[in-house]
């Protein structure tokens, strides 16, 4: 018997978008709240997650059309890349530089090089999230 | 910039980093691997002479200074080791491209290895008892990988217990370094070691709790009695490469860190740790030898032979004397190179005889007998014969052995090399010698796979030449270790 997943469907539509808003705002509380690259990459995963469970492996595939390992290399060569900008200074590794910026609308911002460092530990998280999720759920 | 110390820690991740990006295409991953290997050896080279003239070379990690941050400290026990190690790791790259087969190679073979070097250069330089901990499980986590890759039935089991033990130690690792913090409230190494002199005989009951958890952890590494029972089993399983990167590299991290810490944080306030470690070690002669004797399987005898050495140097280390500490180091880099060496010759040696046990097979002298006397001299060197590699350490380890009185473990440690000896004659006997028996394989890339072979062991050899030559960077290594007031003054600077 097929079973009709309708409601699931659509309510995933909304709130897989609604999980992924949540998990930005988790990424770039981080460095004054609670937060940061780690806890945000659970949670952009989680969504990811739901709309795996609500469609099937394919969808999700089509959807993100993108290697999970490339994503978890490409946020490993983000945290080792901000580690390098302090021995291009010539200090030791892995200090950051900050500097605050005037934005249009949202005022007084600190940029920090952190930041770029989180980005690598949420696409880590991401990506190996992701990568045994699949790898779990592709095998018989 | 200081930054030198982490370039042996930085160049196998972002190769590996590297290497992750472009899995399956096997000639790529082959030349990048094989590239990376050798930057590392001319950046631990470059470290080895760095530190030899500038002193302790010390890098607080993102500027926060010393007990605050973490430190990344090069002296030059630790520079000696992370070289050896990427002498050992470019040469069983090269044996991998012979021996481990494509399958296991598009299967991020080589990235792991590398991760592994990762955390294996990581424990050697780290000056942070919290980073040591996370450099350890970067380096278990990819010998998981590399243990269990390939998936053939006794992988899996042996990865089943290995990882469980694993597991197991990194719990106490924690727990320990936890009462640690919570006595001494710092995690910076130099200054736990300065704050554990300060306290003058106070806690020094929970300070000998947490040097007995210390040891349970780094012997359970390490392969100590009584916590070895887990290698014999999972060192049978993994491919050659790396078997000849866990049996060179692996324990020989548990090895440091024993040195390390104890050197560091145990020796004034406790009594009782010392000779508890060097009972614990002639323990682990004397099942080593039993082990290395008893067996008829190559592969086996090696591994107990892995027991005996880390026995005989941690032996020396419990005795803690300026002359006993410069033999345990020698003795360390010898058994590195050493086992290397003997497990890939093992690799061809299976290879062609298709077996690992010598009752199956006889005369491979007749076919290799260049293979036959490489083993031969790698006996020798592994025994201690004089003017090879093995004989210094030993030499020295036995000298200071008598002059603190402990002759009985000096006789052990005289008697382990005559077994020694005798467990691998036996192989060469059985095996090499003789009528010709079994069936050979010769079409396996010989010459190629002798190569990295002949390269290690050529190292070995020069390295008991010219011992005089390699003499004043032991005792750069061996000064923080007997002195710890030369490695505080490094790290933390007022």
């Amino acid at each position: 018997m097929k079973t009709n997943d309708v409601l699931l469907r659509n309510v995933t539509k909304v709130v897989a978008f609604i999980i992924f808003l949540f998990s930005l705002h988790l990424f770039f509380a981080g460095h004054y709240n609670p937060g940061g690259g780690f806890v945000a990459g659970l949670t952009s995963a989680g969504a990811i997650t739901l709309t795996l469970l609500a469609y099937d492996i394919k969808t999700v595939k089509g959807m993100l059309n993108i290697n999970t390992l490339v994503i978890t290399g490409v946020g490993l060569l983000f945290a080792v890349g901000t580690g390098f900008i302090g021995i291009f200074l010539g200090k030791p590794f892995l200090m950051h530089v900050y500097t605050y910026v005037h934005l249009p609308v949202l005022g007084k911002v600190s940029l920090h090089t952190a930041t770029l460092f989180d980005l690598g530990v949420y696409l880590v998280v991401v990506g190996v999230t992701l990568t045994i999720i699949q790898s779990i759920g592709e095998s018989d | 910039m200081n930054n030198i110390v982490l370039a042996p820690i930085l160049i196998p991740l972002l190769f590996a980093i590297l290497l992750m990006l472009l899995p399956k295409k096997i000639i790529l991953q082959r030349i990048v691997a094989l590239i990376g290997s050798f930057f590392l050896i001319l950046a631990a080279c470059f470290l080895v002479f760095h530190v030899h003239t500038n002193g302790i070379t010390t890098v607080n990690v993102s500027n926060w200074n010393a007990p605050f941050g973490i430190t990344v400290v090069g002296d030059m026990l630790a520079s000696l080791l992370v070289f050896t190690t990427s002498i050992i790791l470019s040469c069983v790259i090269v044996y991998s491209f012979y021996s481990i087969g494509k399958a296991r190679e598009k299967f991020l073979y080589y990235p792991a290895v590398l991760f592994m070097i990762v955390g294996v250069n990581g424990s050697f330089l780290t000056g942070d008892i919290f980073n040591l901990f996370v450099f350890f499980e970067v380096m278990l986590m990819a010998s998981y990988v590399l243990l269990v890759l390939g998936g053939t039935q006794i992988q899996l089991k042996a990865t089943i217990k290995y990882l469980l033990i694993n597991v197991v130690g990194s719990g106490f690792f924690v727990v320990a370094i936890g009462m640690l913090y919570s006595m001494i409230g710092t995690l910076n190494m130099a200054d736990i070691s300065q704050k554990i002199s300060a306290l003058h005989g106070q806690d020094t009951g929970m300070l000998s709790v947490v040097a007995v958890l210390f040891l349970f952890v780094f012997g359970l590494k390490a392969g100590l009695f009584p916590l070895y029972f887990w290698l014999p089993g999972s060192y049978f399983a993994p491919p050659i490469p790396v078997l000849a990167l866990f049996g060179g590299l692996l324990t020989k991290v548990g090895v440091y860190a024993i040195i390390r810490t104890f050197s560091l944080f145990f020796t004034q306030e406790t009594t009782l740790v010392m000779p508890l470690l060097g009972i614990l070690a002639l323990i682990t002669i004397i099942l080593g030898v039993i082990g290395a004797i008893s067996y008829y399987d190559l592969k086996t005898i090696v591994i107990y032979n892995i027991l005996i050495a880390i026995g005989v140097i941690l032996f020396s280390v419990s005795i803690m004397s300026r002359e006993s500490v410069m033999g345990a180091v020698y003795y360390l880099i010898h058994d590195m190179l050493i086992k290397a060496v003997l497990f890939l010759i093992v690799g061809i040696v299976m290879a062609i005889t298709g077996t690992s046990s010598v009752k199956k097979f006889s005369g491979l002298m007749t076919d290799k007998p260049g293979l036959g006397w490489t083993f031969f001299i790698a006996i020798l060197a592994l025994s201690g014969i004089p003017p090879l590699s093995g004989f210094f350490g030993k030499l020295l380890i036995v000298e200071s052995a008598f002059s603190a009185h402990e002759i009985v473990g000096g006789i052990l440690i005289l008697l382990s090399s005559l077994f020694v000896l005798m467990s691998l004659i036996k192989v060469f006997t059985r095996g090499f010698w003789g009528e010709k028996m079994g069936r050979f394989n010769l079409s396996i890339p010989y010459r190629k796979m002798m190569l990295p072979v002949v390269i290690l062991l050529s190292l070995s050899v020069l390295y008991g030449l010219f011992s005089n030559a390699v003499f004043p960077f032991i005792e750069d290594a061996v000064n923080p270790i007997i002195d710890p007031k030369v490695y505080i003054d490094a790290v933390i600077k007022e």
